[in-house]
């Protein structure tokens, strides 16, 4: 069974129709087992110690038949004993060690799929924000369950499975020329007949299989978009058009299943096949060498069970090969997040920024987040200690990436940014992020208790801490009125709070934290006006000795602002007080009058 | 389960022709040793080698048989599975595009979409290996076992004797290790949730500087998943060891017994032979239908989760509505709702969402509704478009009760846009004519309007510029205002903004406003803000509290007589010009 649900990511994001590396997947994924080495080898020593046991058993039931075949009322009960005792407890020792074996593997393969689960988590928080916005978080997490299940499942069967297979294939080919070399011509016809149908239809139908999965992907990234996107397709009663593309893609991902399937189903019982005319051979052949008495039947009988056994991991060998591409396949999407670019490593002996001001300076700043398009160009701005600078400007203009900039989610291309005198960049990253309290646009909360929520940026904040920024954010009465309190524990996004208790939530967060800068990304677009008027006098309190940067898009929360920026196309159009660029009759102007108009 | 036969109803005649094929093939599988018995125990003695090859020469006929028979009968399954998979999905998006909001809230967006691919995927899978492996196995068991009868029926006693324990231990083991699987499952669901919050919280995290908090927060569930995967496996790993023993043993047993019957002339050694041969095959059949239950229970589950969706009842079905004739076009009379599914913690049904709503609208008028967060503005919108049916009182639109209508003809005199509105990974052109087939001309008058052109043109290749995934390479204002102009773009009869433009700067905001004024002044308004400013001048305002009415009027009315209107109407433009 092939068995791959490709990850829901769409097409878009995923492979392109490059020839893959599969060579240094393999190479990378040996690099997780070797992590394990002595595990695997006693693996490999348990195989093959279990599979030569089980191979003896085909001879020694010949030697009982031997035994058998002197005819009625001369059977040599003594040997016939002796065979099937040792038999019976070849077996039972290889049952033994093979069940040995897969726990041994189980324990290996959840070891290697726990660190690499880690590894991709780690890297995944280590990563640039802009990772996020560009990767659909199912996809993320596809590759981190799905993906890595699919190793999973490949490392702990198919490695035993092909150390097995070569061990039962080397054994029984020793075995069958140890019985009768004559006979074994017989197979050395039929052994290249299978290695070379076997790899001529893995070559044919493993673009086959290639392709079946990227439609499938295809089809659940198109599902995925559509469900989500259900309430506004019934709204303009699109259903029947939106169905229309569905079947489209449907019908290319069943078909594609389908030509996959077609050819996949002759491998089977063609390696049948093969199987059956080595037997009729080997019957054929083997009944007339014993009519000229050059073998006995119990040699016809191990090696009919040896033959059998023999081609067994060649009928298994395509099963195996179709599941270890998927797992190359999972593989490689796993490492290409690893192989991700982190962001830029703090420098060697970066500071630790200390007793912050909060004096905020950027000279000369330019950045893009594509290097064809610059987005803040030549940027200089001065916001010193205890000050509100606020942040205005049309759609698109580069304000939220001005605080992307400040807290160093990205780098500046060229120019500086100074907290306190210092350059940034010459500060770890910790310590300047955890100058800044941050507010954004988007609540998060996370599940958890309402106290563990608030609480997520202090370590060790006391419930009275906890409550007194709750208090100030005007959220306390609301949690009290909750039958846990502040143990509620808060459902996967947030569900059962609203919006705009979600985004008091975040404020209480934030006031908790002793930062001496703030940033309010729009802070209080989910909050309704006339909560944000009660808000807006915490915040009053809480901004009063910090440096504070305030994105806006409506004008009346920012009159009395230190320092207003009109930024038009990455650039500062405008900048003074409010009053400063009311008398300018600007682009400030225009927008402050367009509010009345 | 039940649904599946459904689906595969249509295919019987060639399931069955599949069926009749496969077992002819599996039948030649089976003929093999028996031939091989033959030659060995009667053809030999006979000294003949031209007879051997004969013989010989059937076995590599039935061998042929085997191969086509299979090839064919495998063909012919899959086919019946992909046109069976291709129906249920057609039918589940389908259905999805049918269901009222209260039962998408019910099964949750996340939920339909995995059942739509996931659930889908283990069904094809199923019914593929049923048809192959699933006839396989039970005939190689049988067949295999009446062979064996036939040539040594007190041998085939051992054989039978053994099946009992076999599935003893199988169904012993499964009983005590697919519960286990449900845990792991749990512990999945556990970690993927965590992932999925630390992937929304990125940006919070970071600023905290709580990455590490976080990997050791991931440490543990990741830990947790691996001791349930461990537990799991190591009972499901006993099952394969412990079934190679069972038949092993069988097999001495049946060498030890072949010695006594052949000893009493009862037997041949030839039919032990073969019978040895027959051992392996039935091995691997009662291997194969191992794992044909677990398929069978994995998709089991999964054909149950499509079911819920294929057999949830029509909710919004069109009914006898008398017209009301007038000159009101929108009319909400009464009415109260509140979304019944969401249930708390202590138990308690959420109550009421909104309450004793009245309002009417003529043609071409506009109407705002104001308040704060989760007052029910947007709720209105919902029970307006019948995304879900009013507890009680009535809403008309052109003197007939939108229960009166079928759903499509209701939508389409709307333009809508709703909050947190979604963006398609297609061009913007498609993006706002969105399968209408709108000219293009006609697209960019709307887009003129939403004040989207401007960027558009500026963007590299403009109107075909393809969006990403939910509009992630457009900025937010961008965003709305494409969605603007999707609402605008069919001269809709009414047209809702809910809370459409809180990504727009002032001007741009004003500008729509004023384009929307001239050249929709056909179109019946209904915007939902938060701000005074963007309703200040529409001919009637809702003002709303906790799903109550607390104000209704005009602005001057309103900034007369309701408090709370004022109270916003201050903060928001500043003192110096109230």
């Amino acid at each position: 069974m092939a068995g791959s649900v490709p990850g829901r990511g769409p097409a878009s994001v995923r492979i392109s129709g490059k020839p893959r590396d599969t060579k240094k997947v393999l190479l990378r994924l040996w690099s997780y087992l070797y992590y394990y080495k002595w595990m695997l080898l006693g693996g490999i020593v348990l195989t093959v110690t279990s599979n030569l046991l089980a191979l003896i058993g085909p001879a020694l039931s010949g030697g009982a038949i031997d035994a058998i075949n002197l005819g009625a009322g001369n059977v040599d009960f003594e040997s016939v004993f002796r065979y099937t005792g040792l038999m019976a407890l070849f077996y039972l020792v290889s049952s033994a060690l093979s069940y040995a074996l897969s726990l041994l593997m189980l324990h290996m393969s959840q070891r290697v799929v726990r660190k690499m689960r880690s590894d991709v988590f780690s890297k995944l928080m280590e990563l640039p924000v802009g990772y996020f916005d560009q990767h659909l978080s199912g996809d993320i997490i596809s590759r981190l369950s799905y993906d890595i299940d699919v190793i999973n499942t490949s490392l702990s069967s198919d490695l035993v499975q092909i150390c097995a297979s070569v061990i039962t294939v080397v054994g029984s080919l020793i075995m069958m020329i140890i019985i009768s070399p004559p006979l074994v011509v017989v197979m050395l016809v039929m052994i290249p007949v299978s290695i070379l149908y076997t790899k001529y239809m893995a070559g044919k139908t493993r673009p086959l299989f290639r392709k079946r999965s990227e439609k499938l992907g295809e089809l659940n990234g198109f599902t995925e978009e559509m469900v989500s996107g259900q309430k506004t397709i019934k709204a303009y009663a699109r259903e029947a058009v939106t169905l229309g593309k569905y079947d489209v893609c449907n019908t290319e991902a069943v078909n594609a299943y389908y030509n996959a399937d077609y050819y996949g189903s002759i491998v089977g019982p063609t390696v049948n096949f093969i199987n059956n005319i080595s037997l009729s051979l080997v019957t054929i052949f083997g009944a007339i060498l014993y009519l000229f008495g050059r073998m006995t039947l119990g040699n016809i009988s191990s090696f009919v069970l040896y033959s059998r056994k023999f081609s067994g991991p060649i009928n298994e060998a395509a099963n195996i090969i179709s599941e270890l591409q998927s797992a190359c396949a999972a593989a490689e999407r796993v490492f290409r997040v690893l192989d991700e670019e982190c962001e830029v490593r703090d420098i060697y002996g970066a500071q630790t920024l200390e007793n912050v001001q909060g004096d905020v300076r950027m000279e000369d700043v330019s950045f893009g987040y594509f290097k064809d398009k610059t987005i803040i160009k030549d940027l200089t701005l001065h916001a010193p200690k205890g000050s509100l600078t606020a942040i205005v400007g049309p759609t698109g203009a580069g304000k939220t990436t001005i605080i992307n900039l400040l807290m160093r989610f990205y780098d500046v291309d060229s120019g500086q940014v100074y907290v306190d005198g210092k350059e940034t960049r010459e500060l770890t990253r910790q310590s300047l992020r955890g100058a800044y309290a941050m507010v954004l646009q988007d609540t998060w909360v996370f599940q958890g208790t309402i106290f563990e929520n608030i609480a997520y940026g202090k370590k060790d904040a006391t419930m009275e801490e906890v409550v007194a920024a709750a208090k100030a954010a005007r959220i306390h009465s609301y949690i009290k009125r909750l039958p846990d309190g502040y143990q509620t524990v808060l459902d996967e996004d947030g569900m059962n709070i609203s919006k705009g208790q979600k985004q008091l939530l975040t404020i209480a967060r934030a006031m908790l934290l002793d930062a001496k800068m703030l940033i309010l990304d729009e802070a209080t677009s989910n909050v309704d006006t006339r909560t944000e008027i009660q808000i807006q006098k915490a915040m009053r309190r809480l901004m009063a000795d910090k440096t504070c940067f305030v994105i806006a898009h409506r004008l009346s929360t920012i009159q009395n602002a230190d320092m207003i920026l009109v930024i038009d196309r990455g650039n500062i159009a405008e900048h003074g007080t409010h009053e400063e660029l009311m008398r300018r009759k600007g682009l400030y102007y225009q927008m402050y009058a367009s509010q009345f108009q | 389960m039940r649904m599946v036969f459904q689906y595969l109803r249509p295919y019987y005649g060639r399931m069955a022709l599949g069926l009749v094929i496969k077992i002819l093939g599996t039948l030649a599988d089976l003929g093999l040793p028996w031939v091989m018995a033959f030659i060995i125990d009667d053809i030999i003695p006979l000294g003949r080698v031209s007879l051997i090859l004969g013989w010989g020469a059937v076995m590599l006929l039935l061998a042929v048989g085997a191969r086509t028979g299979n090839i064919v009968a495998n063909r012919k399954a899959s086919r019946v599975a992909r046109d069976t998979v291709e129906r249920i999905r057609h039918d589940t998006f389908d259905k999805i595009g049918r269901l009222s909001g209260a039962q998408v809230d019910q099964f949750t967006v996340p939920s339909l979409i995995s059942r739509l691919t996931t659930d889908s995927y283990n069904i094809h899978q199923m019914i593929g290996m049923m048809q192959r492996l699933g006839v396989r196995g039970p005939i190689i068991l049988v067949g295999g076992t009446v062979l064996t009868a036939t040539l040594e029926p007190v041998l085939t006693l051992v054989l039978i004797g053994i099946m009992p324990i076999l599935a003893f231990v199988v169904f012993t083991i499964s009983r005590r290790g697919i519960p286990l699987y449900g845990k792991v499952q749990k512990s999945v669901d556990r970690m993927v949730q965590t992932v999925r919050e630390n992937i929304s919280g990125i940006r919070v995290i970071k600023a905290l500087s709580k990455t590490e908090y976080e990997k050791s927060r991931f440490e543990a569930v990741n830990q947790e998943l691996v001791s349930k995967e461990l537990k799991a496996g190591s009972v499901m790993a006993a099952s394969s060891p412990l079934m190679n023993l069972l038949l092993n043993l069988g097999l001495t047993g049946i060498v030890l017994a072949g010695a006594f019957r052949v000893n009493a002339g009862a037997s041949e050694p030839g039919k032990i032979v073969a019978f040895l041969s027959y051992f392996t095959m039935i091995l691997n059949a009662v291997m194969s239908i191992n794992r044909i239950f677990i398929i069978f229970s994995k998709s089991s589950a999964s054909a149950g989760r499509i079911r819920e969706i294929l057999e949830a009842p029509e909710d919004l079905v069109q009914e006898k509505t008398e017209e009301i004739p007038g000159d009101d076009y929108i009319v909400f009379d009464h009415v109260t709702f509140g979304y019944h599914t969401k249930t708390h913690k202590d138990g308690s049904a959420e109550a009421v969402c909104v309450e004793d709503i009245n309002f009417r609208l003529k043609k071409g008028e506009s109407l705002g509704i104001i308040g704060a967060t989760g007052c029910g503005k947007t709720t209105i919108i919902n029970l307006l478009m019948r995304f879900y049916d009013v507890d009680s009182g009535e809403i008309r639109v052109n003197g007939r009760n939108v229960k009166g209508y079928t759903l499509q003809e209701l939508r389409s005199m709307f333009g809508v846009v709703f909050q947190n509105d979604v963006i398609f990974a297609d061009t913007l052109y498609e993006n706002i004519s969105f399968g209408r087939d709108i000219p293009m001309e006609r697209v960019k008058e709307a887009a003129a309007d939403a004040r989207a052109a401007d960027f558009i043109e500026e963007i590299e290749g403009g109107y075909e510029y393809r969006a990403a995934i939910k509009g992630a390479n457009l900025s937010g204002g961008q965003k709305q205002r494409v969605l603007i102009a999707r609402a605008l773009a069919a001269h809709p009869d009414i047209l809702v903004l809910d809370d459409s433009s809180s990504a727009l700067d002032y001007k741009t905001d004003a500008g729509l406003r004023l384009a929307i004024g001239r050249n929709y002044s056909d179109a019946t308004l209904i915007t939902v803000a938060q701000w005074v400013s963007s309703i200040m001048q529409h001919d009637h305002i809702l003002v709303l509290e906790d799903g109550k009415t607390l104000g209704y009027g005009t602005h001057e009315e309103l900034l007369a007589s309701c408090p709370v209107y004022q109270e916003i109407y201050e903060s928001q433009m500043g003192s110096e010009v109230a």
